[in-house]
C-alpha cells in the first residue's frame, strides 16, 4: 500500500507545479476566444496540394482580407480566419484564392456576428458556475450520511476546478504557441472534463464511506485514523481509476489521432481533462479531505509558501 | 436460482435481438404511429455537420421606426416556412429563438448540381442562394383565378393581368367568429384600393378569388357579394388556420427584413469525411477496449466484451427511436462513452478480485463485488447525468446532441452493467471450471494491505 495521504504535501506542490505553466500563460493572454465567441468568420477550403500557408494568406490579403489568420490541416486543406463576412463577401475570398494558388473547393463556412458571441460567453460562465453549484449540492447529499459531508463537496469543487484550471492552462499555451482558439465545443469539453472529474472523485469517496462503516463497530480508541481510512480507499480505489481512465483514454487517443482536423481540439481537451481527472480525483480529491479533517489546511499554505512562516506566527 | 438467470437471459436475448433488428441499415422498423412518429421510419439523423447542410440565424433589422411584435415574427416564420417547403428538404427546423430571432436549419441541402460546369455555365448554389431567397421581402398577391379555386399550399405562379390585389392594398385582417361560432376572416383595405376592388368584385360573383404569397397558395375565396372597404373570408376553418391565414394577409409579404447574425454552411464532403473518420476512430477505440478487457480480466474481460456490444446496439437503437440527430460532436459522445460504458464493469471485477483475494470463492465474490460497487456506479453516474442536463440547457445544436448522446450513453451502461454483465458472469461461473479465480485475473493468497 502506497502512502498517499501522508504525502500529500507533495502532490499539492505537483499540482501547483503542473498548473503554473498554464496560468502563467492564461494571464499572458494566451487563451484566444475563436469566433464562437467573439464573432468573425471561419472558412475551411480545400487548395491544390501543396500550397502553403504562406501563399494562402497572401492571397486571402490580396483579395482584401488583411486580417486574415490561416492555419493548414492534413495536407491540403486551409482554415482561415477573417471578419464577420456574408455570403458575397465569402464568393470574393474564394475568387482571390483560387485566382492565387488553383482551383479551390469551400468545404464549409461559418460566420457569426459579435452579439451571438457575446451570448455564447455569457452562457457558458452560467453553464459553469450552475454545474459547479449542482456538483456541490449533490456530493454534499450524496454523502450526508458523513461527518461533515460539506467537505467532501468542497473538495470535488477543488479538484474540478483544478482539472478546468489545467485544460484552460494547456490551451492557454497552445494559444501562445500555436495559435490556437477556443470554440463552443472546448466549452462542452470543459464541462464534460467537471462531469467525469466529480464522477472519479464520487467514487474515491464512496470508498471512504464504505471503509468508514467497516469500523464503525470498533472502540474510538481501536478504531483507525481518518487518514489512514482515507489512505486505504484511495489505494483501493486506484487500479479502477487507471484501468477506467486508461479504457477512456484509448477511445479518445484513437479519435485524437484517427478522427480528422475537425475534432481533434475538442478531443484533445477531453483527453487532458481524463487524465488530469485521475490524478486529481485521488491525489488531490481524497487528500483534501484528509487535510481538512486534521485541520492542516493551514498547513499547506506554510508548506508552499514557506517564507509566509514568519509573517503568520 | 439458475432459472432465473436463464430466464433473465433470455429477456435479455429478446432485448438485444429487438435492438439488432431496429439498427441494422434499412430496417423496416415497426407499422406503429405515436403522434406524428411514424416508427416504420427507422434511420439514423444525421446533423447538418454530418450530411452537410444549412444553418442560418436571423434576426429582424426594423426601420428606427418600426416595432416588431410577436405576430410580425410569426409572420416571418410562416412565411420563411412555406419557402423552405419549396427546397424539398427532409427535416427543416425554423424556429423563434427569443423576441426578434429565426433560426433555420436545413440538413442535407446540398451544393451545385454536381453535372454542372462551372466553367460552362452559372451554377446554382442552393446553400448559397438560400439565405438571399429567405430574406427576399415577397409579396401577397390576390389573383382572380375565374371558376375554379386552386389547391391550398401548392405553387401557382400568377399570370400579372389577373392580380386584382397585392399585399399594400390591404389595410388590416384578424380572425372574427359568426353566430354560429365559426371561424371567419375580416379584412380591410385602403380607402385608395376600395374602387378598383368594388368594381372587380361587382362584375365577378360566383368566380373564385385565390391568395398567395411568393406563389404558394393560402387560400381561395368565392365573391359572393361586392366589396368595397371591408369584406369576410368564410371556409371550413379551425380557429388555426383562421388565424394562419388572417396573418398571411396581414403581414404578406416580410414584416421586417431580416439581418443574419450566424451562418455556419458544411458542404457534405466535408460532413461526409468527417464521419469516415470518427467511424473508424470508433471501430478502433472500441477493439482497444475490448482486448484490453479480455487480457486484464479474463473470463470477467469476456463478458465486459459481450456486455458492450449489446450496449452498443441498445444504444444506436434508441438513437434510431427518438429518433436522436447525431452531430460530429454527439459521435465523439458515443465514442467516448464507449471508453466510459466500461467503467461500471470495472468497478465491479475491481470489487469481485478484491473479494477473492480475500479468500472468498468467486461465486459469493461476484455478488458481493456487484453489491459493493453499485453504490458508487449509482452515485457518479448521477453527477455525470447531471452535467449532461447542464450542458443540454447551456446548449444548442452540436453541444445539445453532445450532451444527449451522452446522457443516453451513460443510463444506458449503468443499465448493461448491472444486468447483462452481472447475468452473463453468474451463468459463466456455472460452468466447471471457470470459477477460478486465475480466470478473473486474481491470485486467491491475500496480498499484502489487503485486509
Amino acid at each position: 500500500m502506497f502512502d498517499i495521504v501522508g504525502r500529500r504535501g507533495w502532490w499539492y506542490l505537483v499540482s501547483t507545479v503542473l498548473l503554473a505553466p498554464g496560468i502563467a500563460a492564461l494571464l499572458t493572454g494566451g487563451l484566444k476566444p475563436g469566433i464562437d465567441f467573439t464573432g468573425g468568420t471561419l472558412l475551411q477550403v480545400r487548395v491544390a496540394a501543396d500550397t502553403t500557408q504562406e501563399a494562402v494568406t497572401s492571397a486571402a490579403q490580396g483579395a482584401g482580407f488583411p486580417e486574415a489568420v490561416v492555419q493548414m490541416a492534413g495536407e491540403s486543406d486551409a482554415l482561415l480566419r477573417v471578419r464577420a463576412i456574408d455570403v458575397d463577401e465569402k464568393d470574393d475570398l474564394l475568387t482571390g484564392l483560387g485566382d492565387a494558388t488553383g482551383p479551390v473547393e469551400e468545404l464549409g463556412f461559418s460566420a457569426i456576428g459579435p452579439v451571438v458571441g457575446e451570448e455564447l460567453t455569457r452562457a457558458a460562465i452560467i453553464a459553469v458556475a450552475v454545474a459547479s453549484g449542482l456538483i456541490l449540492l449533490y456530493v454534499t447529499w450524496a454523502f450526508r450520511g458523513m461527518q461533515h459531508s460539506v467537505r467532501y463537496g468542497v473538495a470535488a469543487i477543488v479538484a474540478l476546478l483544478h482539472d478546468a484550471l489545467f485544460v484552460i492552462g494547456v490551451f492557454a499555451i497552445l494559444g501562445h504557441a500555436l495559435n490556437v482558439q477556443i470554440d463552443a465545443l472546448f466549452v462542452t469539453a470543459l464541462l464534460t472534463v467537471i462531469g467525469f472529474s466529480v464522477n472519479d472523485s464520487i467514487v474515491v469517496f464512496d470508498r471512504i464511506r464504505e471503509t468508514s462503516r467497516d469500523y464503525v463497530h470498533l472502540d474510538d480508541d481501536e478504531r483507525p485514523g481518518i487518514a489512514d481510512i482515507i489512505n486505504h480507499s484511495a489505494n483501493q480505489s486506484l487500479t479502477r481509476s487507471l484501468n477506467t481512465s486508461f479504457t477512456a483514454l484509448l477511445v479518445l487517443l484513437a479519435l485524437l489521432l484517427l478522427g480528422g482536423p475537425t475534432i481533434r481540439d475538442f478531443v484533445l481537451a477531453l483527453s487532458l481533462g481524463f487524465a488530469i481527472g485521475t490524478y486529481s480525483s485521488i491525489f488531490n480529491a481524497a487528500c483534501l479531505v484528509a487535510s481538512w479533517e486534521q485541520r492542516d489546511i493551514p498547513r499547506i499554505w506554510r508548506r508552499v509558501f514557506p517564507w509566509r512562516r514568519a509573517s503568520t506566527t | 436460482m439458475r432459472r432465473r438467470h436463464l430466464s433473465i437471459l433470455a429477456l435479455i436475448t429478446v432485448v438485444f435481438a429487438l435492438a439488432l433488428y431496429i439498427v441494422v441499415p434499412n430496417s423496416p422498423g415497426f407499422p406503429v404511429q405515436v403522434g406524428t412518429r411514424d416508427f416504420s421510419d427507422l434511420e439514423f439523423r444525421q446533423g447538418l455537420d454530418l450530411q452537410g447542410g444549412l444553418h442560418v440565424r436571423f434576426e429582424a433589422d426594423p426601420a428606427p421606426d418600426q416595432e416588431v411584435d410577436a405576430d410580425a415574427m410569426e409572420a416571418v416564420r410562416q412565411i420563411i416556412e412555406n419557402r423552405v417547403n419549396a427546397l424539398g428538404v427532409a427535416e427543416p427546423v425554423i424556429q423563434i429563438e427569443g423576441d426578434t430571432r429565426l433560426i433555420v436549419e436545413l440538413p442535407g441541402l446540398g451544393g451545385p448540381d454536381p453535372d454542372c460546369d462551372p466553367a460552362a455555365e452559372e451554377c446554382a448554389d442552393p446553400l448559397d442562394d438560400a439565405i438571399a431567397l429567405f430574406r427576399e421581402t415577397g409579396e401577397l398577391l390576390i389573383v382572380d383565378t375565374g371558376s375554379r379555386p386552386y389547391p391550398d399550399d401548392e405553387v401557382f405562379m400568377a399570370d400579372p393581368e389577373d392580380v386584382v390585389l397585392r399585399g399594400a392594398d390591404l389595410q388590416s385582417a384578424r380572425v372574427e367568429f359568426d353566430q354560429l361560432g365559426a371561424s371567419m376572416i375580416a379584412f380591410e383595405l385602403k380607402p385608395s384600393s376600395g374602387e378598383h376592388f368594388e368594381r372587380h368584385t361587382s362584375t365577378h360573383l360566383g368566380q373564385w378569388l385565390t391568395i398567395t404569397v411568393d406563389d404558394i397558395v393560402i387560400n381561395s375565396a368565392v365573391i359572393e357579394a361586392p366589396i368595397r372597404d371591408e369584406g369576410v373570408i368564410r371556409g371550413t376553418f379551425t380557429p388555426d388556420e383562421a388565424r394562419r391565414v388572417a396573418i398571411q394577409l396581414q403581414y404578406g409579404a416580410l414584416p421586417v427584413p431580416l439581418k443574419v447574425v450566424q451562418n455556419l454552411t458544411v458542404r457534405p464532403t466535408l460532413g461526409e469525411e468527417s464521419l469516415a473518420l470518427s467511424v473508424r476512430a470508433g471501430i478502433v477505440g472500441a477493439v482497444l477496449v475490448l482486448a484490453f478487457m479480455v487480457a486484464y480480466y479474463r473470463a470477467a474481460g469476456v463478458v465486459a466484451a459481450l456486455a458492450l456490444v449489446a450496449y452498443v446496439m441498445l444504444v444506436f437503437a434508441i438513437f434510431k427511436l427518438v429518433p436522436v440527430t447525431l452531430t460530429l460532436a454527439g459521435v465523439a459522445g458515443v465514442i467516448l462513452s464507449l471508453g466510459v460504458a466500461v467503467d461500471a464493469n470495472i468497478l465491479i471485477f475491481e470489487r469481485t478480485r478484491e473479494e477473492v483475494r480475500r479468500g472468498r470463492a468467486v461465486r459469493r465474490a461476484i455478488e458481493a463485488g456487484f453489491n459493493r460497487a453499485w453504490p458508487s456506479i449509482r452515485d457518479s453516474n448521477v453527477s455525470t447525468l447531471l452535467i449532461c442536463a447542464v450542458l443540454f440547457g447551456f446548449g444548442s445544436g452540436g453541444v445539445r446532441g453532445f450532451a444527449l448522446t451522452l446522457a443516453i450513453g451513460v443510463a444506458v451502461s449503468m443499465f448493461s452493467a448491472i444486468t447483462i454483465s452481472r447475468t452473463l458472469l453468474r451463468l459463466a461461473v456455472l460452468v466447471p471450471g471457470v470459477d477460478q479465480p486465475r480466470w478473473f485475473g486474481a491470485r486467491s493468497t491475500p496480498e499484502e494491505g489487503a485486509a
